[in-house]
């Protein structure tokens, strides 16, 4: 593979992850989101299995499988357990709706672009110079974790948080090492498991997921 | 070898209680392996004295002066902690709200907790303390709930959401720290990169724009477990829900674990950056939380949510310390994490009591009970005067010490501002504790006397903190070689 077309998968699949948290944004059907998180576990692992291939690194290829089975297989799967018992579930009252939405998204990537500024001009090299798609992913499950009120949205922008941390490792450091990559890597993945578990005892419990309804503890 | 047995004692306890059904000897057993780990941490200590640095399992684990006293205070909260547990899980279990198969699932959680907690403070690598330091939050996400009631379960979807985030920016700060010793030439490679100790010998070469935005990613997000504001708000409904056990091992050591990790972080950057760039940081999520807890405690009806934004408030207080930074600031610091420690799990084991013994923990429906339940209501009076920096608890010696370092640096305002704050929240928590001990007990009967297994170790508790108070001497070096490793 040259040099040129890794560089070109690299910014296809950095693209991909940051696309699709914005689509989070405008898909309110709960299934949806979880098939675009999908995507976007899939898209990491590709970029992660990309720089392996260039670097031969074949810890980095190992990291690679794991985020293809944990990101796009597990948890999606995990989270599909949940929406399922919910059948036509649809994340109803956003507290911003879908174009404010994604006017708030734009605005996240010219922050995630501005606040990176100064780091891509310090080390200016193809990978930094898309750091800043991480940053917006990042920012962007930020926005779903504080409008989104169904508890598999939040889970959805818990793990789009994730995800562009992950980018951004990948893009400045080539990933973390990895021992300390597998390690986060189980751990997200039993945040998700415990996450599901309290999901569906809050169905059992309260025979919804709304947070909004959630009232009993305040000040 | 000192740093295997510390982490593989409480392990192999969890395990054991996992396998044998519950009975009262499998909780005493946890609480045996948990005073050989505080055994430990003091043999550690010792061993430090000697021998600066000890690493173990290639370089994986390492222990400083700082680590051994960290594994005391985790030692000391746990064993408190499980001699109650064995208290609580009998009245569940009696009460008909736990079955023994869910008292033997609350003590190898516990103890899965506890490893974690220890393997955050022996990991000699940035990375694996991050690792440990997010188990904790899925460790203990079910013991939060183990209650099982409607609050309980908001409470811990809360607690691992907020969490889960603020660890993940921690992360995302950790990748940019090693981003930043990546590109100091001649650093080591591989995973030795992010090892505390090359990172410190590195810290003047890295990039300080990097490592700018590394920290305050770091205090935000590991200042999210630690219950800073503005990322606070799971910790008061965390810790009242919480069985009164758990309660006191978040509140005692879990926060100040995470913010052990931030002193770690600290060093570096005051490599990196000089100190003033941290420091303005802490000074703001300190005041922050200072303020936080002052307006919040005015209004609260609950004793075991003012018992949290207590906690909120000496959070607070100790990120003003660490603001300070010097060396003596440094060991204030830790013997307020000791001392804040020991007095709020002893509270929030005697508000457990009191919550079994009352079945609320409503301010207003508990009152006069200095007079009807005098052990229990003296413990917990004490307990109040010794979080509220009274002497002769060890607190109101941390505390003096912290406002002379800050006056020291500069920082005269900071301390000032804080007393102010400070002297609103003593005056809520006095008419509060007032309320719930003073009063008139009006016709209620005189109630049945303490259990000598709660009595005891919460006295004991107590005694420890005014101990360290009056007197340092079994701690000053120690105190001062910790707190020599982080400070400049």
């Amino acid at each position: 593979m040259s040099a040129g077309t890794e560089l070109d998968l690299v910014e296809l699949t950095a693209g991909v992850v940051l696309a699709c948290a914005v689509v989070t944004l405008w898909r309110r059907d709960l299934r949806a989101l979880v098939a675009v998180l999908a995507l976007q576990g899939v898209a990491l692992a590709a970029l992660a299995a990309v720089l392996a291939l260039h670097t031969g690194d074949v810890g980095l290829g190992v990291v690679a499988g794991v985020v293809l089975l944990a990101k796009g297989l597990v948890i999606p799967n995990l989270l599909a357990r949940v929406v399922r018992r919910d059948p036509g579930s649809r994340e109803t009252t956003p507290l911003v709706n879908v174009p404010a939405s994604l006017v708030a998204a734009a605005g996240l990537v010219i922050v995630a672009y501005l606040s990176a500024g100064r780091l891509t001009s310090l080390f200016p090299s193809p990978m930094t110079r898309l750091a800043p798609l991480g940053l917006a992913t990042v920012l962007v499950g930020f926005f779903v974790l504080v409008t989104r009120r169904k508890a598999v949205s939040q889970i959805v922008g818990l793990l789009l948080v994730d995800n562009g941390v992950a980018l951004v490792a990948f893009l400045l450091t080539a990933g973390v090492p990895l021992l300390v990559e597998l390690g986060a890597s189980l751990d997200v993945l039993l945040v998700v498991v415990v996450l599901q578990v309290l999901a569906t005892s809050m169905r059992a419990r309260f025979g919804h997921v709304d947070l909004d309804q959630l009232r009993e503890l305040h000040d | 070898m000192l740093c295997y047995a510390i982490l593989v004692i409480p392990l192999v306890a969890g395990a054991l209680a996992g396998v044998v059904p519950w009975r009262r000897a499998v909780g005493w057993m946890t609480a045996l392996a948990n005073a050989g780990v505080l055994c430990l941490g003091v043999a550690l200590a010792i061993e430090t004295d000697h021998r600066p640095r000890l690493g173990a399992l290639d370089g994986a684990l390492r222990a400083d002066a700082l680590s051994a006293f960290m594994v005391i205070v985790i030692g000391t909260i746990a064993l408190l902690a499980a001699v109650q547990a064995i208290r609580y899980l009998d009245a569940e279990i009696a009460g008909g709200r736990s079955s023994t198969r869910h008292a033997s699932l609350y003590c190898v959680l516990v103890q899965v907790f506890v490893t974690c907690m220890l393997a955050a403070v022996l990991s000699a690598n940035l990375g694996g303390l991050w690792v440990a330091v997010e188990a904790t939050t899925i460790a203990t996400t079910f013991l939060v709930g183990h209650r099982r009631t409607d609050g309980a379960l908001e409470a811990s979807w809360k607690y691992v959401l907020i969490c889960s985030v603020g660890i993940a920016l921690a992360f995302l700060g950790t990748v940019f720290v090693y981003f930043a010793a990546l590109h100091v030439p001649g650093h080591a490679t591989g995973a030795s990169v992010l090892d505390w100790t090359s990172l410190m010998a590195a810290s003047h070469h890295l990039n300080p724009t990097v490592m700018r935005l590394a920290m305050a990613l770091l205090v935000l997000g590991y200042g999210t477990k630690v219950g800073l504001a503005p990322m606070h708000s799971w910790l008061p409904d965390a810790h009242s829900q919480a069985p009164a056990p758990v309660s006191a091992l978040m509140s005692g050591v879990l926060l100040t674990v995470a913010f052990y990790a931030l002193l770690r972080f600290k060093a570096i950057a005051d490599g990196a950056l000089g100190p003033d760039y941290v420091r303005t940081l802490l000074v703001i999520v300190g005041l922050a939380s200072l303020l936080v807890a002052a307006s919040l405690l005015l209004t609260q009806r609950d004793y075991k949510r003012m018992l949290a934004y207590h906690s909120i408030e000496h959070m607070g207080l100790i990120a003003l310390g660490a603001a300070a930074g010097t060396t003596v600031a440094i060991a204030a610091v830790l013997l307020h994490i000791l001392g804040h420690g020991l007095a709020k799990a002893v509270l929030f084991l005697a508000s457990g009591e009191i919550l079994l013994a009352e079945g609320t923990s409503e301010i207003d429906k508990v009152p006069a009970l200095l007079s009807r339940r005098p052990v229990l209501g003296g413990i917990f009076g004490f307990g109040l005067v010794a979080l509220l920096g009274l002497p002769p608890f060890s607190l109101f010696v941390s505390e003096l010490n912290m406002f002379r370092a800050e006056l020291d640096v500069g920082l005269g305002w900071v301390a000032g501002t804080s007393l102010l704050l400070m002297a609103v929240i003593f005056a809520a928590v006095i008419a509060h504790g007032r309320h719930l001990l003073l009063g008139s007990a009006g016709g209620a009967d005189k109630a049945a006397a303490t259990p000598r297994i709660v009595a005891i170790p919460l006295v004991g508790g107590l005694v420890a903190c005014a101990v360290f108070g009056l007197s340092a001497w079994p701690l000053q070096s120690l105190l001062y070689a910790a707190a020599h490793v982080v400070a400049r």
